[in-house]
C-alpha cells in the first residue's frame, strides 16, 4: 500500500528520526513564526541549524548562522523551509545536494516542483505544514491548547 | 494508508484522550492543581512567550479540561476548542474575542433568552450594538449588514422557538460581508448536526445541556473551524501585536487555531469564566454517550409530538422533526438521519387548550416530568417560558424570540416512552379542570 506523503505515520517517522533541522528563513527575532518553531523545536532537543544570508556570522538561538545549506558541516536531517513558494527551488536543490533526508515547507510554503524533485532523490517531501504544530500534534503538547490533534490510541503517550 | 476519519461514536468515547505517559490510566485523570511546575527558568519564559504548548495555571488551560476542548472540537469536526464556566460564559467568549467598541452584530430574533439579555443589554453597554431579524429568513440577515457588521449569531435550532437556521444560506450572506458566521448548537449538539460542514465558523455549546446530558454540571465549549480569513482587514485584533499579550500576532504565529489561543489568552485568561477540571470530568461522562442519547432523545420526542398533535386537548405542536413543520425540508438537509428519518433532538412545544391557566394546571399536574429551567437532561422536563427564562423580555421580545404566553416547552427525557405519554395524558386530563 502507497504510504500517504505527510499521514501521522509518516510524519511520526520523519520527526523520530531526524536529529539535525536546517530552518531555511529562520529570523533572529522572537516573536516571527520561524524562530517560534525553531525555539519550539530546540527545546524538544533537536539541533537547530539557522540559514539566513542576512544573520550569516551570527548567532540565533545561540547556534551559529550560516547563509547556505552547503555551509553547514554536519548532517542535516530535516530541511525546514520559510521562505516565499517561488523561491523554494533552489532550496529543495541544495538539500539534495548536501544529502538531506527531508524537504518540509511550512504553512502556506507549496512548491510541487520542488516537493517532486525532493522525492524523486528519494527525500521525504512534505508540504503546507508547520514543524512545531506537527511535533506538538503527534507528540503532545497541542492538545492541551485544545487542538483537535486527530490522534485516537490506546497506547500510551510516547 | 491515510489517516482514518473516526465516527462520532468513536470520537465520542476517544478523541482528546489517549493514557497518559506515567501511569496509562485509562479513563480520564481528574488534574485537580491550580499550577504546573516550570522545568527550568527558560522553560516558564517560553510557556509564557507561548513558544511551547504547556500548562502553567489552570485558569488558562488543564489537562483535564482539554481532552474536553478536542473532543468537542473532534465532534463538531473544528480545529480547536476552548471551555468555559456555563455556555452564556462560552458565548460572551466568542463575542468578547471578536468584538469591540462601535461593532455591530446580526442575531437572530428566535434566540435562548439569556443570549438576548446578553446582547441587547449587557453588550450594548460596551457601544456594541445588535439587529435582530427573522431567524427563517436568511435575506432578512442580509439586508440588516452595515459596514460595522463584525459578526453574525444564531442558534442552529432555536430555543424554545425551534427556528431551524439555514446554516449554509446565512453562512453565504456573513462571509459575503467578510465577517464570521457564530452558530449555537446547544440544541442539536455535535451528533445530530455539524454547523461547520456547513459554512459557520464558530460553534458555541451550552455543554450543561446534551453534551453533559445528566443534569448534574454547568459547562460551555467555543470551538472554531480553522477556515476563516481573519487577515481580510477586519479583524485587526487578529493580525496586529497584541497589546493584551506580549505583542504576539496571534494569526500569523498559530495560523487556523489562532482564534482559539486568542480567546484562550486575551479573553478566559482576562476575564476568569474557566471550566473547572471537576465539572470538565463530569461532562465527559456524558459526551461518551452523546450519540446513545442523542438518538432516544429523538426518538423519544417526535412520538411525543405525534401523540400531542392528535390529543383534543392540545392546540398546536412545534416539533422541527415532524413532516408537517413548516421548515421540515431544512430539518431533512441539515440533521443526521437515524432509522430513515432526521433525527430532531429532544426539545418540542405545544399549546394546551385554555391557554395560560391550562398550561399552569398541565405543568402543575405532572407526576415524574420536571418544573425546572434546563433542557438536554435525562429526565423530561417541562416549563412555561413565559414566565419563567423568557420574563425577563418585553412582550415584543418574547414574541420575537418565538415565545407566545400559552406554549409550553418540553425536553423530552429518555425514560420509556409509554410512560412519559402516560404522565403527559394524565396531566392534560387535570388541564382540562383548569
Amino acid at each position: 500500500m502507497q504510504a500517504a506523503p505527510d499521514d501521522a505515520l509518516t510524519l511520526r517517522r520523519i520527526l523520530q528520526q531526524a536529529k539535525t533541522i536546517a530552518v531555511v528563513g529562520l529570523s533572529a527575532e522572537w516573536h516571527r513564526p520561524s524562530y517560534f518553531a525553531a525555539a519550539y523545536m530546540q527545546g524538544k532537543g533537536y539541533r537547530i541549524l539557522p540559514v539566513n544570508p542576512r544573520q550569516a556570522g551570527g548567532h540565533i538561538l545561540g547556534m551559529p548562522c550560516v547563509a547556505r545549506l552547503e555551509d553547514i558541516n554536519v548532517p542535516v536531517d530535516i530541511v525546514d523551509v520559510f521562505r516565499k513558494t517561488d523561491d523554494v527551488g533552489p532550496v529543495a536543490a541544495s538539500a539534495i545536494a548536501i544529502g538531506a533526508k527531508c524537504l518540509w515547507q511550512q504553512i502556506g510554503v507549496v512548491n510541487g516542483d520542488a516537493d517532486a524533485a525532493a522525492r524523486a532523490a528519494g527525500l521525504d517531501s512534505v508540504m503546507n505544514r508547520c514543524v512545531k504544530i506537527e511535533h506538538a500534534r503527534l507528540f503532545g503538547g497541542l492538545h492541551w491548547a485544545g487542538v483537535n490533534t486527530g490522534v485516537v490510541s490506546a497506547r500510551r503517550r510516547a | 494508508m491515510s489517516d482514518r476519519q473516526f465516527q462520532p461514536e468513536t470520537l465520542a468515547i476517544h478523541a482528546g484522550q489517549i493514557p497518559d505517559r506515567e501511569t496509562g490510566a485509562r479513563a480520564l485523570p481528574i488534574y485537580q492543581t491550580t499550577s504546573f511546575v516550570f522545568d527550568s527558568a527558560d522553560h516558564a519564559a517560553d510557556l509564557f512567550n507561548l513558544a511551547t504548548f504547556g500548562n502553567v495555571y489552570s485558569r488558562l488551560s488543564n489537562p483535564t479540561v482539554a481532552a474536553l476542548e478536542e473532543r468537542v472540537a473532534a465532534l463538531e469536526g473544528g480545529r480547536a476548542a476552548v471551555a468555559s464556566a456555563s455556555g452564556m460564559a462560552a458565548e460572551a467568549m466568542a463575542l468578547m474575542t471578536l468584538l469591540q467598541q462601535g461593532d455591530h452584530v446580526v442575531a437572530a430574533g428566535a434566540l435562548y433568552g439569556g443570549t438576548v439579555t446578553m446582547l441587547a443589554v449587557s453588550l450594548a453597554k460596551f457601544g456594541i450594538t445588535t439587529t435582530f431579524v427573522d431567524a427563517t429568513r436568511p435575506e432578512a440577515f442580509a439586508a440588516a449588514m452595515q459596514p460595522n457588521t463584525r459578526a453574525v449569531f444564531a442558534e442552529s435550532l432555536g430555543n424554545p422557538s425551534l427556528a431551524v437556521l439555514d446554516i449554509a444560506a446565512v453562512a453565504d450572506v456573513a462571509h459575503a460581508h467578510g465577517v464570521p458566521l457564530v452558530i449555537d448548537n446547544t440544541v442539536p449538539s455535535p451528533f445530530l448536526c455539524n454547523p461547520i460542514a456547513l459554512g459557520a465558523d464558530i460553534v458555541v455549546h451550552s455543554a450543561t445541556k446534551y453534551l453533559a446530558g445528566h443534569g448534574t454540571t454547568l459547562g460551555g465549549v467555543i470551538v472554531e473551524s480553522g477556515k476563516f480569513p481573519w487577515d481580510n482587514g477586519k479583524f485587526p485584533g487578529m493580525t496586529e501585536p497584541s497589546a493584551g499579550y506580549h505583542g504576539v500576532k496571534f494569526y500569523e504565529t498559530f495560523g487556523d487555531f489562532g482564534f482559539s489561543m486568542r480567546a484562550r489568552m486575551e479573553t478566559l485568561r482576562v476575564y476568569g469564566s474557566t471550566l473547572s477540571p471537576m465539572s470538565a470530568w463530569q461532562i465527559l461522562q456524558g459526551v461518551e454517550t452523546l450519540p446513545l442519547r442523542m438518538e432516544r432523545h429523538s426518538s423519544n420526542a417526535l412520538a411525543v409530538a405525534q401523540y400531542l398533535r392528535r390529543h383534543p386537548r392540545v392546540g398546536w405542536v412545534n416539533y422541527p422533526g415532524l413532516d408537517e413543520h413548516p421548515q421540515h425540508a431544512l430539518v431533512q438537509r441539515q440533521m443526521r438521519h437515524i432509522g430513515g428519518r432526521p433525527a430532531a433532538s429532544g426539545l418540542l412545544s405545544f399549546g394546551v387548550q385554555g391557554g395560560l391557566a391550562a398550561g399552569v394546571k398541565f405543568i402543575e399536574s405532572a407526576q415524574f416530568m420536571s418544573h425546572l429551567a434546563n433542557i438536554g437532561d435525562t429526565r423530561t422536563l417541562m416549563i412555561h417560558p413565559a414566565s419563567t427564562t423568557h420574563r425577563q423580555l418585553s412582550d415584543e421580545q418574547q414574541l420575537a424570540a418565538g415565545v407566545p404566553p400559552d406554549m409550553v416547552r418540553l425536553s423530552v427525557g429518555l425514560e420509556h416512552i409509554d410512560d412519559i405519554l402516560w404522565d403527559i395524558d394524565q396531566a392534560l386530563a387535570a388541564s382540562a379542570g383548569a
